[in-house]
């Protein structure tokens, strides 16, 4: 039978609808989709898109049993190498990772198999049938902290948990979840499915202990004194970068962390939120990574009458998943690349300082760029064209520009080595210059992908087991 | 869930609770803060540390009743439970090598001036506290400044307790007669800590300021709380949540951080309204 050379469309909320709702922008597969989908999969012997996942998820396995309808048993696999399975199947890049090996597209330049869809596939059934609790194993008397909850603390746990460790999770919010709860918005990943990912781990035994800061209310080394064996620290990106350009304290000028977060964990997009967020007017969200996309997109549902991305490349070292910019554009976000913010224009009346319109955003004032020399990073270095400033009429800005590590831990652990950046230090075993500290995801690289940081995660994990069961 | 160990009315809109928070009783110190939310759908608010009991594992927190978390917060009672409690936050207030030290509390402010104060005192420095209020009616902490402060000057806007004037009247009077403070602490509202500043500048006696801006996660993470310092005339960001609350009052872009402070002040005036409404009609 000949293998269809188009993955199947997935289906979506018209662009129309979905720019002004917060529900799910893309809908999963149906059964009988999933199941011609999956048939597409070769099931080589060599299983390329393995290796470009950074779990190691058994895809041609999982993928497998839905040709055959074992969905529940699908999940069983895909549950042995990763505990967010629903979470990764919404926003890992699959185009860059395990599709990309996919041999459907490396020999036979057709589209890979939907690798990631299916993930969600399998995930989302699983959550809507399956109704056994998580068993959890015989302990194995060892005990685990592990710093901050989020993607990358959420699989160390599990990946211990099931091994019979006691992990206990110290988050500094007042959720679980990390980045999955205050960064990405439901209309990516819905927070229902982070909840309840987060249940499972409860089921397996794992605690949660949210508002504790580690750093502050607690201290690595008092992890040890409570009898900790071994601590994985996840604690996840920093403190927000700016531009340093004038106007950014104008009222309206927003991080991305803190316009996200404002509308995600504090849900400010609901009607009457206690936390309030600037919603309507005009927008321009600055950066063009991921973030970026989800802040735009964010904007445009609370309200926004036209939001801009102001990029200061162009679209071909726009870093953001293709998926979301197409999605983006569809929206109706109007992307202006090639153009960088020179200063952040702000209301002043000079006859009135208790004018209360005084201090807010009314523009920003941008400069053309062109593409000079490549730089360092391989990528061509944006130049500003001489007099080509030009204004847009905003009444909000969002920096997306990316974050420094924040200082808490290191500031507080003594012999914790840090690179110039403020990132943590590790082996390839995730262990940092602290015996029995381990780290990972965002903490260690910066700002990167959900699937990497648990992929830092789940090497911990092994590490870790591997230092404790000896003993 | 974090309960509510004790309330006290200190006067019609500045309420002190005491809070079962073992974890943070055991750290806090004074100028650090905590973040509270009152419910599952409530605000994450910053309150400054007024005070803590590691024995019995509580901490003292004093807030104004300024929009509607906190008219929602001042309706908890003792027994009653907040949805979350986190800290110690911030850095707590340098007090090395400080052996003389004058603490200028205005309103509310002085909630949190009391406890640094107690500190210094604690620590065997000589402390003077200047602490002023809109009337009497809005006094608070009298007795507690007393105990700990070699000299109290209570100031009045309108004179109707001790006397007339704001803060920075008896404090130009000292610095003027002469008196050699190592570090002026000053907590309140913005307006007031800018004239603290000026009226010490000539006299170039240091100047920490405890500034209270708009946070959200209060961990180093949102970037909501940045203030602007003037260093070496160069305008530099820093965030008041992880490298603050304190920082040097001289290099402050005072300004900037009051009309920053009413990002979200129509906002705020209309949910306290409702919220107030709320509790009218129950």
């Amino acid at each position: 039978m000949a293998v269809n050379p188009k993955k199947h469309e997935m289906p979506t909320q018209a662009p129309q609808v979905r720019a002004h709702n917060f529900q799910e922008v893309a809908l999963g597969y149906p059964v009988e989709i999933a199941v011609e989908e999956a048939k597409r999969c070769l099931n080589c012997k060599n299983k390329p898109c393995v290796n470009g996942c950074p779990v190691n998820i058994n895809i041609p396995d999982f993928i497998t049993q839905i040709k055959q309808s074992n969905f529940e048993e699908a999940y069983r696999i895909i549950n042995q190498s990763s505990s967010l399975p629903a979470v990764c199947g919404r926003v890992c890049p699959q185009e860059t990772q395990c599709e990309s090996q996919c041999t459907l597209h490396v020999r036979a330049k057709m589209d890979p198999v939907g690798i990631g869809r299916l993930e969600r596939f399998v995930a989302d059934w699983h959550n809507a049938h399956a109704n056994e609790k998580a068993q959890a194993p015989a302990p194995n008397g060892h005990k685990v902290a592990v710093v901050g909850a989020g993607p990358s603390g959420l699989t160390c746990a599990g990946d211990l948990a099931k091994k019979g460790y006691k992990v206990t999770i110290y988050e500094a919010l007042h959720t679980a979840g990390g980045v999955l709860v205050y960064g990405i918005p439901e209309f990516r990943l819905p927070k229902s499915i982070v909840a309840k990912e987060v249940d499972t781990l409860k089921e397996l035994g794992v605690d949660v202990e949210t508002n504790v800061i580690i750093g502050k209310t607690l201290t690595i080394d008092e992890l040890f004194e409570m009898g900790f064996e071994a601590v994985f620290v996840g604690s996840g990106a920093g403190l927000p970068n700016f531009m340093g350009i004038p106007g950014e304290a104008y009222k309206g000028v927003y991080s991305a962390n803190e316009f996200l977060t404002r509308s995600n964990l504090m849900k400010a997009y609901k009607d009457a939120p206690q936390t309030p967020i600037m919603k309507g007017g005009k927008v321009a969200v600055v950066g063009g990574g991921n973030v970026a996309m989800d802040a735009a997109r964010t904007a445009l549902r609370l309200g926004a009458e036209k939001v801009y991305i102001v990029y200061r490349r162009s679209m071909e070292e726009l870093p953001a998943r293709r998926e979301e910019v197409e999605h983006a554009e569809e929206e109706g976000i109007d992307f202006r690349l090639l153009c960088n913010p020179i200063e952040i224009l702000g209301y002043h009346n000079p006859d009135d300082p208790r004018d209360p319109k005084n201090g807010f955003v009314t523009g920003i004032r941008c400069v053309k760029m062109e593409l000079g020399e490549p730089d360092a990073s391989g990528r061509r270095r944006p130049v500003a064209v001489p007099g080509s400033e030009f204004d847009l009429d905003v009444d909000t800005v969002v920096m997306s520009i990316g974050t420094s590590p924040n200082p808490l831990i290191k500031s507080t652990t003594k012999g914790l080595e840090v690179n110039k950046w403020g990132g943590i230090i590790v082996n390839e075993d995730g262990l940092t210059s602290r015996e029995h500290v381990y780290a990972g995801g965002d903490a260690v690289t910066g700002a990167a992908t959900v699937i990497s940081a648990m992929g830092a995660g789940k090497v911990a994990a092994k590490a870790i087991d591997e230092a404790l069961s000896g003993k | 869930m974090y309960k509510i160990v004790r309330k006290r009315i200190l006067n019609p809109t500045v309420t002190q609770i005491e809070v079962d928070a073992p974890l943070v009783a055991r750290k806090a110190k004074p100028g650090q803060f905590i973040i509270l939310r009152v419910d599952e759908e409530g605000e994450r608010i910053p309150l400054t540390v007024a005070g803590t009991n590691p024995e019995e594992g509580t901490v003292k927190v004093i807030f104004q009743v300024v929009g509607a978390t906190t008219e929602i917060l001042n309706h908890k009672e003792a027994g009653d439970y907040l949805q979350d409690f986190a800290g110690p936050l911030g850095v707590a207030t340098h007090t090395e090598g400080i052996k003389n030290v004058c603490v200028v509390g205005g309103g509310a402010g002085c909630a949190i001036a009391m406890p640094v104060a107690e500190e210094f005192h604690r620590l065997g420095a000589k402390v003077t506290s200047i602490i002023g209020f809109r009337n009497k009616d809005l006094l608070i902490l009298e007795d507690e400044f007393k105990a700990c402060s070699d000299q109290l000057i209570v100031m009045t806007d309108d004179g109707s307790y001790g006397r007339h004037g704001n803060v920075t009247v008896p404090l130009k009077e000292m610095l003027e007669a002469g008196e050699q403070f190592d570090m002026i602490i000053t907590i309140g509202p913005l307006i007031m800590m800018k004239f603290v500043v000026a009226a010490a500048k000539p006299f170039g006696v240091p100047v920490t300021a405890s500034m209270n801006p708009i946070m959200i996660d209060g961990t180093g993470m949102c970037g909501g709380c940045r203030i602007t310092l003037i260093q070496d005339g160069k305008r530099v960001t820093k965030f008041a949540c992880v490298d603050g609350p304190d920082f040097n009052g001289y290099e402050i872009d005072f300004d900037e951080a009051m009309s920053r402070g009413r990002m979200y002040a129509a906002y705020e005036r209309h949910a306290y309204e409702k919220a107030c409404n709320l509790f009218k009609d129950a």
